[in-house]
């Protein structure tokens, strides 16, 4: 036994003694085993839970969508970099948070957006959604959909401009709108590529009342954002982290059938005025934001029953805007406004501390 | 409450079990220490009172303390021996405390000194409760609360259910287990002086999956005319917490700041309950005691029945250690001490001794990340507490707080909620410092 210095971080409880000349005992209050889970593990397999949406993503949007994604995250993750060297701390980016961040900004953007746009959104993801706020576990609001929003306030044409999936020339040509120069009016030229657009099955349900095949919903043969097409990849994700307790299955469940009781209901009132049930649940960002977006621990209630509450509020909100709002989609703004009554809900529902049960009773 | 037909309590969390290295390895009696140190403080109450001189010579099983007041108990001579010198000696808790220092005589036989055997057929409630505190006999399983102060129902309160708690949840410690498999005769005269002096109608042994031999064993071998049951438990950590214990098996809450008692239950170990069973009849007290010597670190693991005031470091010369030993611990991972000297002796409320090798403790040596609020540690905590809110107050200083508005006095310790956090923050260890600030607080008031 050899003298040896202190290893790893100094935290509560740790010291070194020297219990007889030249050994080194180390001191540490107990526990004296972890779990072995971390903030990097969990953060890498949400990485990995959205890597087949991505490919599926530039599957079926071709090569816009790869730069579209590249571009978010490498936004993301660079603000999030110099941020902390800005401030004199050690990097955070190794804990893939801003990974997630990155790419879940990308895959809400419609393909085709001017990269930029994209670029700049990203940066403010990060920095007016993270950075300003204190960093992982202190946004109130999820970082991706910060970013979007104020995109989709600055840049409401851009955004609103749909290409359709699986064209033909997808992986061949770009659309011009995508290398366009920064504050310049995007040129959309009606006889090349990106003259195709594609109205969302929502804003086809909005404005002309048609629905949308569900299978092509599910499948994701559809346009939309880059990676809300394809529900089933998404769920697919879902599950594997609910597999690995990495993601609270109760927001997604309360979510989806939240969406789904309200929307039938209002479905069996008026079939021709109010979208089926099915037709809902798979549409839009709907899927994406329910699995990948409301279930951010950051923003979301500790407890079980508030995360059912919380996913409540959400669907509503959701069938609300869809139904009744000036848009054709409301997730993002539904999931927002989700973040923001988190704190109240984590206020509000304290579970009974064991052993307080009968003292509650005896006194009222 | 039930899950998957086996009784356990809410929350709580699955630790790596590391008991299969000895679980199957039968106790061993336990070679005499050079020096032998018996701390006059091994149990929560006042300071035994020595009995003897410096030079004078001792019987094994001898009493060499006897109690200071009801909330202590009597110490017994560890082995034939003289007495060195009374002083002080290092403690686990990390504080100096009065010792007596003993030098075993090599060349003797080591018969152990027998005094006024208390029979279970013949001894009123106040001769066993007198007897069990004139054997030294403290709860075994880690607390070391004297076990007669237990026993001694105060007037108004009633016993329905005696339990008896097999389950040692904590990983690595496998006595408890050899102790139901080997000392089931004792464990069930235990009982029976236990049932005696409580008047409680029934016992139920709990005894959790992990060791279905001995709850077979016991099932088996069950006196047809003690009432008691043996009960499974599914596995699950810390259900060996005596209120997770009596939820798990009655489905009744212990109230806040309150004792078993308040729901008709008294909780003991079964080590203890068998020292009773064993040392009773005899007139014997508690000179030994079993205890797991495991951990990567360790060469010869096992279960030894170990002489009381054994210092650390001839314990773990004589089962051998490796040279990369970094970190030993006295009790099991979850919730053992470290040791910061190896001169500390082995208590009566030892139950096991760990041994780290480098490898293991730089798996605790983690970054520490910001609070995610994944909310681990809420589904974690068996009292139902709020570790996350708790540990962002205790960053603040807000003891006071954590106190008033978060249960911080019904922390029990366990350190479930460092356990799971996958930010490493260390909650548990920043709620004994608040506790601590707290009860300084209000005995200042």
């Amino acid at each position: 036994m050899t003298q040896r210095t202190p290893k790893g971080p100094a935290t509560v409880g740790t010291a070194r003694a020297r219990p007889s000349a030249g050994s080194v005992l180390e001191i540490r209050t107990s526990p004296h085993i972890l779990s072995g889970n971390s903030v990097d593990v969990i953060m890498f397999n949400v990485v990995l839970a959205l890597l087949p949406v991505c490919a599926f993503a530039v599957y079926a949007f071709g090569t816009t969508a790869l730069l579209t994604l590249a571009i978010a995250t490498a936004a993301c993750v660079a603000t999030e970099h110099l941020a902390c060297q800005a401030a004199g701390k050690p990097s955070t980016v190794g804990d893939w948070s801003a990974v997630i961040t990155g790419l879940l900004y990308g895959l809400t953007l419609p393909p085709g957006l001017p990269l930029w746009m994209t670029a700049a959104g990203g940066v403010i993801a990060m920095g007016l959604g993270k950075v300003l706020f204190g960093g992982l576990g202190q946004n109130p609001f999820n970082p991706a959909l910060v970013g979007r929003a104020v995109l989709l306030a600055a840049f409401p044409v851009a955004m609103t401009r749909w290409l359709p999936a699986f064209t033909a020339e997808r992986f061949a040509a770009l659309p011009s709108s995508l290398l366009a120069l920064p504050f310049s009016r995007p040129v959309y030229d009606a006889s090349a590529y990106d003259g195709l657009t594609g109205a969302t099955p929502l804003a086809a349900w909005k404005f002309d009342r048609l629905a949308t095949d569900v299978g092509d919903l599910a499948m994701g043969t559809i346009a939309g954002s880059t990676g809300e097409t394809s529900s089933l990849l998404i769920l697919l994700g879902g599950a594997y982290l609910v597999a690995r307790n990495m993601m609270s299955w109760r927001i997604t469940a309360s979510i989806l059938g939240v969406v789904a009781a309200f929307s039938g209901v209002l479905h069996l009132i008026d079939a021709e005025r109010y979208a089926s049930p099915a037709f809902m649940l798979f549409s839009g960002g709907l899927m994406l934001g329910a699995v990948f977006m409301a279930t951010d621990m950051v923003g979301s209630p500790m407890t079980h029953l508030g995360c059912v509450l919380y996913g409540a509020l959400i669907g509503l909100l959701v069938v609300i805007i869809r139904t009744w709002g000036g848009m054709p989609e409301g997730v993002m703004y539904a999931i927002l406004l989700g973040n923001a009554a988190t704190p109240h809900l984590d206020r509000l529902i304290r579970p009974t501390v064991y052993g307080t049960r009968q003292a509650a009773e005896t006194a009222s | 409450m039930r899950l998957l037909g086996l009784k356990t309590f809410r929350h709580g969390v699955h630790p790596p079990e590391l008991k299969d290295e000895t679980s199957g390895l039968a106790i061993r009696q336990f070679p005499f220490a050079p020096v032998l140190v018996v701390p006059l403080v091994q149990h929560l109450g006042k300071p035994s009172l020595p009995e003897v001189r410096e030079g004078q010579e001792v019987t094994r099983g001898q009493r060499i303390a006897r109690p200071d007041g009801f909330l202590s108990v009597s110490m017994h001579a560890p082995a034939s021996a003289v007495v060195r010198r009374i002083g002080l000696a290092p403690s686990i808790g990390g504080r100096m405390v009065p010792s007596v220092y003993l030098e075993p005589f090599p060349g003797s036989t080591q018969e152990v000194m027998e005094g006024k055997p208390c029979q279970l057929e013949t001894a009123t409630k106040d001769e066993i409760i007198a007897a069990v505190q004139d054997a030294g006999v403290v709860g075994l399983g880690g607390a070391a609360f004297p076990t007669h102060v237990k026993l001694a129902i105060p007037e108004g309160k009633t016993v329905d259910t005696l339990i008896i708690n097999g389950v040692e949840c904590e990983p690595c410690l496998t006595t408890d287990h050899r102790v139901m498999l080997e000392q089931s005769d004792d464990l069930f005269r235990g009982m029976r002086y236990l049932l005696e002096v409580v008047g409680a109608e029934r016992a139920i042994l709990g005894v959790e999956a992990n060791k279905r031999d001995a709850f077979e064993h016991l099932r088996d071998n069950l006196p047809a005319d003690l009432p008691a049951t043996v009960e499974l438990l599914q596995v699950k950590y810390p259900q060996g917490a005596e209120k997770m214990l009596i939820t798990a098996l009655l489905g009744r809450e212990v109230p806040s700041g309150g004792l078993p008692l308040d729901v008709h239950a008294l909780c003991v170990n079964v080590a203890t309950t068998a020292e009773i069973g064993r040392l009773l009849p005899h007139g014997r007290g508690i000179q030994e005691r079993v205890i797991t010597i495991t951990g990567p670190a360790v060469k010869r693991k096992g279960n030894y029945r170990i002489p009381i005031g054994t210092p650390l470091r001839f314990l773990l010369e004589a089962v051998g250690v490796d040279d990369a030993v970094d970190r030993v611990f006295v009790g099991g991972p979850m919730m053992g001490a470290s040791a910061s000297s190896l001169d500390i002796p082995i208590t009566k409320g030892a139950s096991g001794v760990v041994a780290f090798t480098d490898v293991e403790s730089e798996r605790t040596h983690r970054q520490v990340y910001p609070c995610i609020r994944c909310g681990y540690c809420v589904d974690a905590c068996p009292i139902v507490l709020d570790p996350s809110r708790l540990g962002l107050l205790a960053l603040s200083g807000e003891h006071r707080r954590m106190a008033d508005e978060h249960n911080l006095m019904d922390c029990f310790e366990c350190g479930s909620c460092s356990f799971v956090c996958p930010s490493h923050i260390p909650l548990v260890q920043h709620f004994r410092v608040a506790k601590a600030a707290v009860r300084k607080a209000r005995a200042a008031q």
